[in-house]
């Protein structure tokens, strides 16, 4: 009888630990889904004014060094570029800035951006991001807020 | 046959100067899952599988060993991405019974179209629709179980797939969730259809998935199966994954399967190895 029924409890069991896990992940996810305003503390996170100036220079340092992104950039004015993104990152993190540059469409129009180089340039901003040393949860959380854009950006 | 055709695209490509995809960001693609779609371990994703854009193909192959107590699971295969669009697999299945010491082998061809959205960037999940056409070799043991149609069977599932950045307290989060109508017993190892129920079931399958990293994922499964032949009762499938996506070029992912009883046999639980590699 017990050896007959052990392995029935053991399944049984397996069965409801994975049913908990199932049921727990959904639920924290579901929990989790709704879009977050942006907090300050993204912005303390990312190590404020400096913090996201550094991240901003060692990403044009990145896009420099990339052949497939950099002629993009070859007639660009990099400081401008370095304090209009600056800014941008630093309102929408919950910082104390007001973006003082173009629209995303107007400044990415004829640049016809394609999905392939606009993901290469977020794979640029996460190297920029480990480089400073942000934690991944804050890189994240920069990325959700700046992935909206991309229709914005992209084959214009 | 495969490999002439993979020849014969590779051919194209570089006749046409198409680019090879690595346009998508790491480990979004998902891995493969056990009948030859991009997915999940056990599941199908709506992602096509390999690295494609919009403006990209490619092309990867996987294999998978499934090693439960009676029974062993080897699958290798490959996968075509049309510019994200479109994915063409293949692949071959090898069930080893090891008390019986006799093997089933079956071949799958599947199709995959990306009907709308982007895992990462749209709003809504994305969302694709599939067809696995699943071929025995050998119409012995279906037929002895007691299948209706013991040579070949169609699934066809639609399924949804979101990834959501920064979800759980700043780590990214992934479901997915796939309804596959099909008739196959055991994947179609054992046969489509049966003597107790010889319809189509409407199944569902999900995915769960939370990034650790850019590179490590842990997540659970669970399918629901059909239950089609009289003498033996078919369970659902879960498993609890831990994927290693160190670039776009490879990934492995190790899980834990429970598969429920398989033909009489008790509780099959076991280990779950799978390595994709994506060439093009
Ligand atoms: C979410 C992603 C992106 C954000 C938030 C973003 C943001 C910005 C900002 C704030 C500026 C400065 C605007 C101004 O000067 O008024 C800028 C300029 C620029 N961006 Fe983007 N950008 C993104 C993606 C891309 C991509 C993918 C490319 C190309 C691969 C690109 C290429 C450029 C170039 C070349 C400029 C300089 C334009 C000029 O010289 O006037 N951007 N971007």
């Amino acid at each position: 009888m017990m050896t007959r029924n052990a392995p029935a409890i053991q399944a049984y069991n397996s069965l409801s630990i994975l049913r908990v896990m199932l049921t727990g992940l959904i639920g924290i996810m579901l929990t989790a889904c709704a879009h977050q305003p942006a907090t300050p503390s993204l912005y303390d996170s990312l190590g404020q004014k400096t913090g996201i100036e550094n991240i901003v220079s060692r990403l044009i340092y990145e896009i420099g060094d990339d052949p497939t992104i950099r002629p993009y950039f070859e007639d660009s004015d990099l400081d401008r570029f370095h304090e209009k993104l600056s800014e941008q990152i630093c309102e929408v993190s919950g910082g104390p800035c007001t973006y003082s540059g173009d629209s995303m469409v107007d400044v990415h129009t004829r640049m016809n951006v394609n999905e392939a180089d606009f993901n290469r340039l977020v794979d640029l901003l996460i190297a920029a991001m480990d480089h400073q040393k942000i934690p991944h949860p804050t890189q994240n959380r920069l990325l959700s807020i700046l992935a909206p854009m991309r229709g914005d950006i992209i084959y214009r | 046959m495969c490999r002439t055709a993979v020849h014969f695209f590779l051919l194209c490509c570089a006749a046409t100067g198409v680019q090879a995809g690595e346009g998508k960001l790491l480990g979004t693609p998902g891995v493969t899952q056990l009948e030859g779609s991009g997915g999940g371990g056990i599941v199908p994703w709506a992602t096509m599988a390999g690295y494609a854009s919009r403006d990209e193909t490619a092309i990867s192959g996987f294999a998978t060993r499934v090693n439960v107590d009676d029974y062993r699971l080897s699958v290798w295969g490959a996968a075509i991405n049309l510019y994200d669009r479109v994915e063409v697999s293949f692949a071959h299945q090898n069930f080893y019974l090891k008390g019986a010491g006799s093997e089933i082998r079956q071949d799958i061809a599947g199709l995959k179209v990306r009907l709308s959205g982007d895992l990462v960037y749209t709003d809504w999940p994305q969302i694709s629709a599939g067809i696995q056409h699943k071929m025995l070799a050998d119409d012995t043991i279906a037929d002895a179980v007691g299948a209706k149609d013991s040579n070949h069977g169609t699934d066809l599932y639609v399924v949804a797939s979101k990834l959501h950045l920064g979800a759980i307290g700043g780590y990214n989060a992934l479901w997915s969730l796939a309804g596959r109508a099909t008739k196959a017993n055991q994947l179609g190892l054992l046969g489509y259809g049966g003597d107790d129920k010889d319809s189509y079931s409407l199944n569902l399958e999900a995915s769960v998935a939370v990034l650790l990293s850019r590179q490590w994922a842990l997540g659970a499964e669970y399918r629901q199966k059909p239950d089609n032949l009289s003498f033996a009762e078919e369970q659902d499938w879960m498993d609890l994954f831990v994927a290693y996506l160190p670039n776009k070029h490879i990934n492995a992912t190790l899980a834990y399967a429970d598969l429920g009883d398989i033909a009489g046999a008790d509780h099959q639980t076991g280990v779950y190895l799978s390595i994709t590699g994506y060439f093009w």
